[in-house]
């Protein structure tokens, strides 16, 4: 780790050697900025995936932010723009809001925050989180899109609503419109199911049945174990007889969903958080001259780019736009810049990506992949939306409560 | 080109008179007919180049060449098509006779589009991964110099007194001027999201460059750095996210440009005086990359999705034909 974090710091002075002569008439901005953007996080134990293909990812997201504060800084080189990742872990046992404070009383103003939704609702409702901007690069939950929202708070991470819309858009292309929804009983799930729910009547497809996993969670490691899931799964999901088309899996903590495919009761596809997945990023995408940059993460992280990587880069760059368009580093500024209809960040997804100003969730297309290729990308032709096509995914404007100014 | 263009003329019109044509085809060594005329497409998913004679305009060969063949130019001579085997992270040399790899030439990793220098002695070409453009000396095939740009530099066209090298970068969206004799940085000119082509026009006194995902052209003063105009584009029916522009063709006299909408599937014709956009002509899926033929009187365009090419009537603004070529046709160049 300590020569990653070299070999980064060695990378940030090679940025920085870069050579700013020249006028530099026809750019944004020549005044000197200062501009350190805080990456928080919390000290948490990695979740471990049922299959031992996935990697366990000790550090997901602080090397998404570590890749864009190079791309803000070698941009920032020619227009005299410093940035600074400062990178804030809050201890499993500490107190999100006291470190975000700390932070803010500093000086501090822009904030990435790959915390949990109770740490992010803690920081988000702080009296000095006003003149502040906190991009969340991980907190899926729709009630923070539908009626919880925040003015400092932007949202880079897939709500729950988005994944479902972009999935069941698919599915009704594909006409497998007859749905078995097949959910764990976590909080997370039940909140995803009902995403599936809404977003199966919003495209005219239909859940035929629903049942949920009542097992007890299975080690990923046991000698012939794959006998016992042989035998349980058909029983286990036999509620829908075969009289659906696709079977939607939704499992968030990697309990059953994995040995869903192929060992259904009956032979139909899965999808949802396994089999076929609705996702913001995921390694198997080298469309749209995403190749460099899934290479450039490579070499930095020595992983690949997760979700929350993904997340964190674009709410680095997204601040890394508004300062080069607006030549401001003052958060009012970047807040208005980052809302209008001018602000277009190019994240590898073939279009601009934007903030819809309601609830200031990031517009984005969602992937769809099965872990080997990318099998589509929504929203999906057809779907269409008076302002945008992107619309189509997730909570729209006259369906929240969130007015946002 | 000058010279060949001439050449050109009097060989179509000697057309017209067989006798004389004998008597002058006696006489000339090198009668490079409009019908000579040869367009080389990389193909980046066939790994290949299809090679298409100008006057049949059947396919008359596919080269096997490096792994993703996507950026391709020709040398000042026309012998030599210089082609970024992207996978490959090199440059490789075809000679456009034999049709046979000759070399490679160093280019950094996964080169994209190059150009070559008015003089022909230097090769400048961008590299992705390194943030970096890479001189190359085509006199002893060695790369004399690595200019630092800024994140995923793209596009590069060089000023027809070769004095200047615009580089785009595509996540730093900026337009780099970079001195041919220093390698120095003379300014950084801001554009749209994701600038892929620059392309000066022929009195060296502007630079049109395309920003993919902000779906306009940035036409630049190549002496103040200013930005002159912006063209924005618009098509009926059309979501605008659909319009990306990429690759720009501009003619001598600066009467017209092209400039290529990606997934619009269009080529907008724009009057290069004024510019404003006269036309779309609707070519076939994600069109990229364009080329002139020399006499200006036709554009081909490159189809990558419908893996063909398209030929525009340029006086009629009209697609007369699509030619087939291998998969995901994606640079284009013209032999003479």
């Amino acid at each position: 780790m300590l020569t990653r974090y070299l070999a980064t710091a060695g990378f940030i002075l090679a940025a920085l050697t870069v050579p700013l002569s020249g006028p530099l008439s026809g750019t944004a901005a020549a005044a000197a900025l200062d501009l350190p953007i805080v990456f928080l996080t919390r000290a948490e134990e990695p979740r471990l995936p049922l299959s031992f293909v996935d990697p366990v990812v000790e550090d997901p997201g602080v090397w998404g932010a570590r890749l864009a504060i190079k791309d803000n800084q070698t941009t920032g080189s020619f227009l005299g723009h410093t940035y600074e990742l400062v990178e804030v872990t809050v201890p499993a046992d500490g107190d999100a809001a006291t470190v975000f404070a700390e932070q803010r009383d500093a000086g501090r103003h822009l904030f990435i925050s790959d915390l949990p939704r109770d740490d992010l609702l803690a920081i988000a409702r702080l009296p000095g989180a006003d003149d502040t901007l906190i991009f969340n690069d991980r907190v899926a939950d729709d009630d923070l899109r539908l009626n919880t929202c925040f003015a400092p708070v932007f949202h880079t991470a897939l709500s729950r609503a988005m994944r479902a819309d972009a999935l069941v858009q698919f599915l009704v292309w594909k006409k497998w419109t007859d749905l078995f929804l097949f959910a764990g009983s976590t909080d997370g799930d039940q909140a995803y199911a009902e995403a599936m729910r809404r977003a199966a009547k919003k495209f005219g497809a239909r859940i035929v049945a629903e049942d949920s996993y009542a097992y007890d969670p299975i080690a990923r490691r046991t000698d012939s174990g794959h006998i016992q899931v042989q035998r349980q799964m058909p029983l286990a999901t036999q509620k829908a007889d075969d009289d659906y088309d696709v079977m939607i899996a939704v499992d968030e903590n990697e309990i059953f969903g994995e040995y869903l495919p192929f060992n259904t009761y009956a032979a139909r596809p899965v999808a949802g958080t396994h089999g076929l997945v609705p996702s913001a990023w995921h390694r198997v995408q080298e469309q749209w001259g995403s190749t460099q940059f899934q290479r450039r993460f490579t070499q930095i992280a020595g992983r690949w780019m997760e979700e929350r990587d993904y997340g964190a880069w674009l709410g680095v760059r997204a601040i890394g736009e508004a300062v080069t368009r607006t030549g401001s580093g003052d958060v009012a500024t970047l807040r208005a810049y980052l809302r209008g209809a001018d602000f277009a960040l190019g994240g590898f997804k073939g279009v601009g990506l934007s903030f819809r100003p309601w609830n200031q969730q990031m517009r984005q297309p969602v992937l769809l992949v099965n872990k080997r290729v990318l099998v589509s990308v929504s929203p999906q032709p057809g779907f269409l939306h008076q302002r945008t096509p992107l619309d189509s995914l997730g909570y729209d404007e006259p369906e929240t409560g969130c007015a946002l100014q | 080109m000058r010279d060949h263009l001439k050449e050109n003329r009097l060989a179509q019109n000697l057309l017209k008179h067989p006798l004389a044509a004998l008597a002058f085809a006696a006489t000339l060594t090198v009668a490079p007919a409009a019908e000579a005329m040869t367009i080389f497409v990389s193909n980046e998913k066939g790994n290949s180049i299809t090679v298409i004679d100008g006057g049949s305009l059947e396919v008359t060969a596919t080269v096997e060449v490096g792994n993703r063949p996507r950026g391709i130019a020709l040398g000042k001579d026309h012998r030599h098509l210089y082609i970024c085997a992207s996978d490959d992270d090199h440059i490789q040399v075809l000679d456009t006779e034999s049709l046979e790899i000759v070399g490679t030439l160093p280019s950094g990793p996964d080169p994209e589009l190059l150009v070559i220098s008015p003089d022909g002695k230097r090769l400048y070409v961008a590299n992705e991964d390194d943030n970096l453009v890479t001189v190359v000396n085509l006199e002893n095939g060695t790369a004399m110099a690595e200019i630092p740009v800024g994140v995923e530099p793209e596009g590069m066209g060089v000023s027809p007194d070769g004095k200047t090298i615009v580089n785009t970068s595509e996540t730093t969206n900026m337009a780099h001027f970079i001195d041919a004799d220093t390698f120095e940085i003379r300014g950084n000119v801001l554009v749209d999201q994701r600038p892929r082509f620059a392309e000066f026009t022929a009195d060296g006194k502007e630079v049109w460059v395309s920003a993919e995902i902000g779906g306009t052209v940035s036409v630049i003063d190549s002496e103040t750095l200013q930005i002159k105009k912006k063209i924005s584009f618009s098509v009926p029916a059309l979501q605008p996210e659909a319009i990306q522009p990429v690759g720009i063709r501009i003619l001598k006299d600066r009467s017209k440009a092209f400039v290529a909408l990606g997934p619009a599937n269009r080529v907008a014709i724009v009057d290069a005086q004024s510019y404003e956009v006269t036309d779309y002509v609707l070519v076939g899926q994600r069109v990229w990359q364009l080329a002139l033929t020399p006499d200006e009187t036709q554009l081909f365009s490159t189809n990558g999705i419908s893996n063909d090419i398209t030929l525009i009537d340029i006086s009629r603004a009209k697609a007369r034909k699509s030619i087939a070529t291998g998969s995901y046709p994606w640079g284009i160049a013209i032999k003479p």
